[in-house]
């Protein structure tokens, strides 16, 4: 049986990010991390080995592809690109992160108890 | 991607995997070097902020895993692990399963090869054979074996069919190659022009027969199979210096079929090929000798060369009226019809056995099932064995199908490897079974070959077998409620009723069963025995058949009856022969020999042989009314029979036989004739010992109508037929070299015939034991098992004051129980069972009380001897050692 992942995060919202990020524009593994980080003023507890098993679920949906080019800190590096398909889904997700997050809110506003 | 490439592309993607990780690391490692940390702080930083590594790098890959085969791996992995921890259980499954797939796949195998396969032909499923519907022509003239329509009605077939793109037709006989006392028996194989090729046999040497082959007689040319080339003729290359005298004939051999082209016969093989001669004096018109086959033409169906064929017969018989016949039997002729009949496998005589065999398959099939609940059971106590380790393991979040799979993945290995190992043990098997069915005049030549039926069936019976013995145990070990087995820890004061009810329902199955195989196997050794010591009414022992040919011997036609009697009386003077006589037909050997009777106004059949004065003393049957016959019954006296009591019941009403008479229907070379009966004979067995006994007629050799160029001698002699047979042979051999002669011992030739009783007799009475011995290895094995279960409660009882024999008595009760219930169902099962077999039996009835009175009998006192062991075992308990357990 399959263990399942110890995570702060909620199932999925990893992969969003990543979709996020890469949207803006196509990364190696290490500086989306970094990014995810910067960007999240390092409010999120992520463990950056966690990024793999995410990214490797993306490429297998086709989500995202990947390619083996050269970083601008002059390394061999595997980039990662949105596809269409990526695109698409990151969409969907987003919106239907929206309606849960306003769910939740709602529930959680102060004075309607 | 796909999942193929997906599979296929694992190893790239894992290292690309571990590149990129490594990569990961090494950036984040020279980031904090810049920020002026030192390599080593700055390592182990990086490790912690990426996590574990061999832990993200495993779940990455497991997001590319293919999960049921990578899994199924698993389990085989750990199965062979299990089944390597407990060698002593695996080999007995595995030698258990090898004997009982292997059994029942040699069982098929002869199946297959007697019935199932194709001809080694070209398009064999294009075969067909055009015969007479019904087989109303048995009895109309002579019958040869697997001779179905006469040479002219093959002519007439051959020249107006349509829907075959080629007809040929082809018979089997049993010749002599070479000359005189030289002479040798072999297989021969006659043939149309365009037999080989219509079937498509190519030459393995040389060339094979063509329609240019087919002329008048005597026939020039013949072609030999492979391995009578092999052995007769040592292999060598052909020329035109090799001839054969076949038949009497000089024949030169052109060519050799390929190895595996063995004729159109399942069994038999061929020799000698020869062509299809059109002898001086025409074809005979009575003679059934030939089977007619064709190729269908594309998209022909045999439906349609059916009604093809229907519609050409009024011609067709018209055209080939037997001469000689009254009109009765004419009007029946003509109106014969033909149809068409697959033929893809050939025809065999061996067919005969097919009931047989599908009743030998269906017990050794019992026997396979017997084994397995044996197997069942042991996985039943490995099962509780392991209730602990399935209880964690259910504890812990597996799914309950996730544990039967894997149990079943044990099963399944253990049934394949006993397939495996059960299809090469058939091989030698089924050739023990072929020698079985063997006799020394006739071996069964059968080519045995494991194809795809012969592996789809032994995979199945593996199936089978792992469903049976696998299923059970699965369901049971993995159906334990997780907290009562971890606090129990299989070990309860008593198990419930529940606990053992599996265990008893497979042994209640195993006394069953082997109950049913042991009825059947007693009442075939029962109908054997009885065969072979019934009484045919004649002398069976001390008497050699002889068979003398003097067809080299250039005597003229009127010759013929003065030499047979010249002979009869050279045999009669070989020292130790008391008595010999001479007869047209052997009795007991299967030939038949039958006219129509006219007595009175009534009409019938009467089975007729001639034989010499002294048949009746020689043979030991007595004549009980009138005389028997004379020296002056001769061509010129007048024509006189004796007859049987049947004959005497069926046609005189109770009338005085003596002096009454009988007038045959005339048949060509056998015009009408009226005979008076001077003398009557007791009933004797016809030509085997199950049949009724029909109504005979015999008449005195001097006034056969049908006299040919040899005779037939029944020798009564008090030596052994081996030193009677080797003493006439010299005696004639010296006077009449040219004299073909074969002697036989007529009991062995009887006992011959019952090769498929002996050979009923032989594995139904081994699978009984077999089956007998596994039941009670079972039921064995299933006491000692609730004995040492039940081991705390019976110190109990034995510290509460029970004595040994107390304790004795509730195992043996228990065992009581078990057996009775296997028996009673085992008796209703076995009475349906054996109406299968009824026709097989011979003098006794399928639900003959005392065989099954025996067979319960036997089967119990085994069982019960088999129980008393851990019965003992269990009045020998210390209660304090038993208690100490708790």
């Amino acid at each position: 049986m399959k263990k399942s992942e110890q995570r702060d995060l909620f199932p999925g919202a990893l992969e969003m990010m990543i979709l996020r990020t890469l949207k803006r524009q196509p990364l190696h593994g290490y500086a989306l991390v970094q990014h995810i980080k910067r960007t999240s003023n390092d409010l999120l507890q992520i463990e950056e080995g966690s990024l793999y098993p995410a990214l490797q679920r993306l490429l297998k949906e086709e989500l995202v592809k990947a390619e083996w080019g050269i970083s601008s800190t002059n390394r061999r590096v595997r980039i990662y690109k949105l596809t269409a398909a990526g695109s698409k889904h990151l969409e969907h997700e987003v919106s239907r992160f929206e309606k849960m997050l306003e769910g939740i809110t709602r529930v959680l506003a102060p004075g309607e108890l | 991607m796909t999942w193929l490439k997906q599979l296929f592309s694992h190893r790239r993607l894992y290292s690309d995997l571990s590149d990129e990780m490594q990569q990961h690391l090494d950036e984040k490692i020279e980031e904090l070097v810049v920020t002026g940390m030192s390599r080593k702080e700055a390592t182990a930083a990086a490790r912690r902020a990426f996590g574990n590594l061999t832990l993200i790098e495993h779940d990455s890959r497991d997001v590319w895993r293919w999960p049921s085969v990578e899994s199924l791996f698993a389990d085989l992995r750990y199965a062979l692990r299990t089944l390597r921890k407990s060698p002593g259980f695996t080999a007995t499954a595995i030698v258990t399963l090898a004997l009982g797939i292997g059994a029942n796949t040699a069982i098929f195998m002869l199946l297959d090869a007697i019935r199932l396969r194709s001809l080694p032909v070209q398009d064999p499923q294009e075969l067909a054979e055009v015969r007479i519907t019904d087989s109303g022509h048995q009895g109309m003239g002579l019958n040869q074996q697997y001779g179905e329509l006469t040479r002219p009605l093959w002519q007439e077939i051959r020249d107006h069919q349509q829907s075959f793109s080629g007809v040929f037709a082809w018979s089997v006989n049993l010749r002599y190659v070479g000359r005189g006392s030289e002479m040798r028996h072999f297989h021969e194989l006659r043939v149309s022009g365009d037999f080989f090729r219509i079937l498509g046999v190519r030459p393995f040497r040389g060339r094979l027969l063509m329609p240019e082959d087919e002329a008048a007689c005597p026939m020039t040319s013949a072609v030999v199979s492979y391995a009578y080339w092999q052995s007769e003729l040592g292999g060598r290359e052909l020329s035109p210096a090799i001839k054969l005298v076949v038949d009497n004939e000089i024949v030169e051999i052109v060519g050799v079929t390929p190895p595996d082209f063995f004729g159109m016969v399942v069994g038999e093989g061929f020799d000698i090929a020869v062509p299809f001669c059109e002898p001086k004096d025409g074809l005979r018109r009575d003679t059934f000798e030939v089977s007619v086959m064709g190729r269908l033409k594309p998209g022909a169906t045999i439906q349609r060369a059916s009604a093809e064929e229907d519609a050409l017969s009024p011609g067709v018989f018209e055209a080939t009226i037997p001469p000689g016949r009254d009109m009765r039997w004419t009007e029946i002729y003509k109106h014969f019809r033909l149809a068409a009949y697959p033929a893809s496998t050939g025809v065999s005589a061996l067919r005969d056995y097919d009931h047989s065999l599908f009743l030998i398959l269906g017990i050794a099939g019992l026997v396979l099932l017997i084994a397995c609940t044996n197997l069942a059971n042991l996985m039943l106590a490995r099962a509780s064995v392991r209730q602990r380790e399935m209880a964690v393991r259910l504890a812990l979040g597996a799914s309950h199908a996730r544990l039967i799979r894997q149990l079943l993945t044990e099963s399944l290995l253990l049934a394949a490897t006993g397939a495996a190992m059960g299809i090469a043990l058939a091989q030698s098997l089924s050739r023990l079974l072929v020698w079985s069915f063997s006799t020394e005049g006739a071996e069964a030549n059968l080519q045995m070959v494991t194809d795809w039926r012969v592996l789809l069936f032994a995979a199945g019976a593996a199936a089978f077998t792992c469903v049976v013995f696998g299923i059970a145990p699965a369901l049971r070990a993995t159906r334990a409620e997780p907290i009562s087995a971890m606090k129990a820890g299989g070990r309860g004061t008593t198990g419930g009723r529940e606990r053992f009810s599996m265990q008893r329902l497979l042994v209640v199955t195993q006394v069953s069963v082997s109950l049913v195989l042991l009825v059947g196997a007693l009442l075939f050794v029962r109908s054997f025995r009885n065969l072979m010591t019934f009484d045919p009414g004649m002398r069976e022992s001390g008497i050699t058949d002889a068979f003398l040919g003097f067809w080299q011997s250039n005597l003229p036609k009127e010759r013929w009856a003065d030499f047979q009697r010249e002979l009869l009386e050279e045999v009669r003077s070989v020292p130790g022969v008391l008595n010999a006589a001479t007869t047209t037909n052997t009795p007991l050997l299967g030939g038949s020999w039958q006219h129509g009777v006219h007595i009175g106004s009534q009409e019938g059949n009467s089975k007729f042989t001639w034989v010499s004065p002294d048949y009746f003393e020689t043979m030991g049957i007595p004549v009980i009314t009138g005389r028997g016959f004379r020296q002056n019954d001769t061509t010129s006296s007048p024509r006189v029979a004796l007859v049987n009591e049947t004959f005497v019941r069926r046609y005189l009403n109770g009338a005085n036989p003596i002096g009454q008479t009988l007038r045959t229907s005339p048949e060509p070379d056998y015009p009408a004739t009226v005979y008076e009966i001077v003398g009557v004979i007791p009933d004797t067995k016809y030509n085997d010992l199950r049949g009724e006994t029909p109504p005979m007629t015999f008449a005195p050799a001097s006034q056969f109508p049908g006299q040919g160029p040899w005779t037939e001698v029944m020798i009564h002699s008090n030596l052994a037929p081996a030193a009677v047979a080797a003493a006439a042979k010299r005696v004639i051999a010296e006077k009449h070299p040219d004299v073909v002669t074969q002697f036989a011992d007529f009991q062995r030739e009887i006992r011959d015939g019952l090769v498929e009783e002996r050979m009923m007799a032989t594995l139904s009475g081994f699978f009984g034991l077999l089956a007998v011995l596994l039941a009670v290895v079972g039921l064995y094995g299933v006491i000692s098992y609730i004995v040492a279960m039940r081991r705390n409660e019976i110190g109990i009882r034995m510290a509460l004051g029970a004595s040994r024999s107390d304790v004795i008595g509730i195992i043996v009760r228990q065992t009581l129980v078990l057996l009775a219930l296997g028996v009673g169902v085992g008796v209703l099962l076995a009475l349906v069972a054996v109406r299968s077999a009824s026709s097989l039996l011979f003098g006794l009835q399928p639900n003959d009380p005392l065989t099954f009175a025996g067979a319960s009998a036997l089967l119990v006192t085994i069982a019960l001897i088999a129980s008393f062991l851990p019965a003992r075992r269990a009045s020998r308990v210390d209660p304090m050692v038993a208690l100490r357990y708790e």
